[in-house]
């Protein structure tokens, strides 16, 4: 799960981290009066889960609070890679002497927490790895220990020359390391951590996100999700307990299991078509999981067909039908249907889909065949 | 021949008396696999189906029954203490079908099990089953037979898929293990591909593998180093967009590392055949490109 740079923000300092203060806004006026209440030259930032939002015109500078209401007015409402702005922080700008980069993430290869930190901060740290890589500090974390002082000192000390410098950011190193862990994160970074012409040390921006495995267990980190951050379809299919991902093309699919679900995504490109979606409806037998994973699909207008593709294990192929008979007697289908299941109860499945009127194929790639065909034909119609 | 587990597995099911946990436990016992104890604390003295004894813990249970393998299905909030207690116990094999596991309780499950000798398979994995003498987990025996293929794979119905293809063209399995799809996990495919490159009974194998990570790239490279027998590759995700977890928590392009053209690249260096959609594993299988 992603959070908002104000709510990341809100965590750190609850750790402890130097971060200057910041107000919300979802309306130009709130940002006219929190420059008015800041009474300096403020930066007003989109608040949206998507890298880059300064290149895309989501972060501004604004000297007065007139301009700061004329500037959030621009960025509210403003898209930003598909996703609408309905917030945005205002904070004081700050004098900055110089950036640095401080992350922490779960890396895969060593199975631990790593931090990667650099000197040169405020840029893409993917470029600063692929162009200048000996300008990054990886540093894994032994998970039984924690982050040690030593560790945090050196790191510090591969940012800043100055000793006082190095222990302050050393210092902010540890309390991200305690807000990442408190947090079930899988991601925290600040970049920049920046140093002022005074000398002190200070983040800011904040980025987290949160392991949604962890959420059951933390529901105060799960109020943090901001559902008009994220795609309403997308919404609805979480909370159906479905994994769904729009995508551009034309043919819908429903499958169970992940791995399964994106090898019917790339067989659909394979025979021509494209797919319209991700979508796995998991490991349960529920008819209701399926019912709402047709209303899902079927409510994208691009989608010029539909293509089930289950192979029971766990999942027993008659629930899915009956789910299917459900569905459309419940709004019938205004796309053709192609259906694929094999393996548990898959008689039973057959005979409840004939008696309403489906037919059902055996086999993966006649059923993608199928489906492609059908889309190709719609969209042409 | 097959690896990881055979007619001499002795197998505790923790978590028995749950849902997921009583159905396939059944399952395993209908198929022919030793389910020698259940663990459920709290219901320790009494007996699964009338028959298989069930523990408080896991060490009374390999106290009593000499198991040396354990099946996990308890929820995500005690997964990790269960697979660590397995280990405790001295259990050699540890298979973690449970989905949800978070991975930060992974970090430090990891070199628990690790420092105590166990093999830890999963978490988020469908389990393994060498057919004809033992199947620990989920994955449905029916489609399986015995033969001289070893398979392994980061999917669940997708490894059916795949296996459904192979026996119908009468290439039975000494092997299928399914490692999982969380980014944290026991076994990789290297673990798989050496033992089965040990195995006298398997003549060929077939890896699936799916965006995200580089664990696809290490084994293609340990194809390329270690291995004489075949192997055959699939990667699943070629149309998956960049930055979004594709269903399993370690299926994610990250910026742009960990995409099913690159895996697909390290696979054809390897010298090995790629199979472009999961029907096509079976000709590879049949004429090996190497």
């Amino acid at each position: 799960m992603n959070i908002h740079e104000y709510q990341a923000k809100e965590i750190f300092r609850n750790h402890g981290i130097p971060i200057p203060p910041g107000g919300v806004a979802t309306t130009p006026s709130e940002a006219e009066a929190l420059a008015r209440r800041y009474g300096s030259t403020v930066v007003v930032k989109a608040q949206v889960h998507v890298g880059g939002r300064g290149k895309a015109g989501g972060v501004k500078l604004a000297k007065s609070p007139e301009e700061a209401r004329d500037v959030a007015s621009k960025i509210l409402g403003m898209q930003i890679k598909g996703l609408t702005v309905h917030k945005v922080l205002v904070t004081p700008a700050a004098d900055i002497a110089t950036e640095a980069y401080v992350g922490i993430i779960v890396d895969r290869a060593t199975k631990r927490p790593v931090f990667m930190v650099s000197p040169a901060g405020g840029i893409d740290i993917e470029e600063v790895a692929a162009k200048t890589p000996d300008k990054i500090l990886r540093l894994p974390v032994d998970p039984v220990y924690g982050l040690l002082p030593f560790q945090a000192l050196q790191m510090g000390l591969f940012l800043y020359s100055d000793i006082k410098q190095a222990r302050a950011a050393a210092k902010i190193m540890q309390q991200l390391y305690g807000a990442f862990w408190a947090s079930g994160a899988s991601i925290a970074e600040i970049n920049p951590l920046v140093t002022t012409p005074a000398g002190d040390v200070v983040a800011l921006d904040a980025k987290m996100g949160i392991d949604d495995n962890e959420l059951d267990r933390r529901p105060e980190l799960a109020l943090l999700r901001d559902e008009t951050a994220e795609d309403p379809a997308e919404v609805r299919a979480r909370e159906a307990g479905l994994t769904f991902i729009k995508l551009d093309g034309n043919v819908g699919c429903v499958v169970n299991g992940a791995g399964l679900a994106m090898a019917t995504m790339d067989l659909v490109k394979y025979y021509g078509g494209e797919p319209a979606n991700f979508l796995d409806i998991g490991g349960s037998s529920n008819p209701d999981k399926v019912v709402a994973a047709l209303q899902i699909i079927t409510s994208d207008p691009h989608v010029r067909s539909i293509l089930f593709n289950i192979f029971g294990g766990i999942t027993r192929t008659d629930d899915v039908a009956n789910g299917i008979v459900t569905a459309t007697e419940a709004s019938p289908l205004r796309v053709p249907i192609v259906i694929r299941l094999t393996g548990t109860n898959e008689e039973v499945a057959v005979k409840i889909l004939q008696e309403h009127g489906f037919s059902a194929m055996t086999e993966m790639d006649a059923a993608v065949q199928r489906a492609v065909e059908l889309a190709t034909a719609g969209a042409r119609a | 021949m097959s690896i990881f587990i055979d007619d001499s597995t002795r197998l505790v099911v923790q978590g028995i008396t749950g849902r997921d946990g009583s159905f396939h436990a059944k399952q395993m016992i209908e198929y022919g696999t030793k389910v020698v104890a259940g663990v459920t604390p709290g219901k320790g003295g009494q007996r699964f189906e009338g028959t298989v004894p069930i523990y408080n813990t896991v060490a009374e249970a390999v106290r009593e029954t000499k198991a040396n393998t354990t099946v996990i299905y308890v929820p995500p909030p005690f997964a990790a203490d269960a697979m660590m207690e397995a280990a405790d116990a001295g259990l050699s094999l540890i298979v973690c079908i449970t989905e949800g596991v978070p991975v930060l309780d992974m970090t430090r499950v990891y070199p628990y099990v690790k420092a105590r000798g166990a093999r830890l398979i999963g978490p988020n994995c469908p389990g393994l089953i060498s057919p004809g003498s033992s199947k620990v987990g989920i994955i449905p025996g029916r489609i399986c037979a015995p033969g001289p293929i070893g398979l392994v794979s980061r999917s669940g119905t997708l490894t059916y898929e795949v296996v459904y293809h192979l026996t119908r063209a009468g290439l039975g399995q000494t092997t299928c293990v399914g490692i999982g799809g969380d980014p944290i996990n026991g076994t990789n495919f290297i673990d798989c591909l050496d033992g089965f490159e040990r195995d006298p009974a398997t003549k060929a194998v077939v890896m699936i593998g799916e965006i995200g990570g580089t664990d696809e790239q290490d084994a293609a490279r340990f194809v390329k180093e270690k291995m004489k027998k075949p192997v055959v590759g699939f990667i699943a995700g070629q149309t998956a967009p960049p930055g979004r977890r594709m269903g399993h928590a370690g299926a994610i392009i990250s910026g742009s590392a960990g995409t099913a053209a690159e895996k697909i690249a390290a696979f054809e260096d390897a010298g090995m055949g790629v199979a472009k959609r999961p029907v096509d594993v079976v000709e590879l299988i049949r004429q090996p490109g190497r």
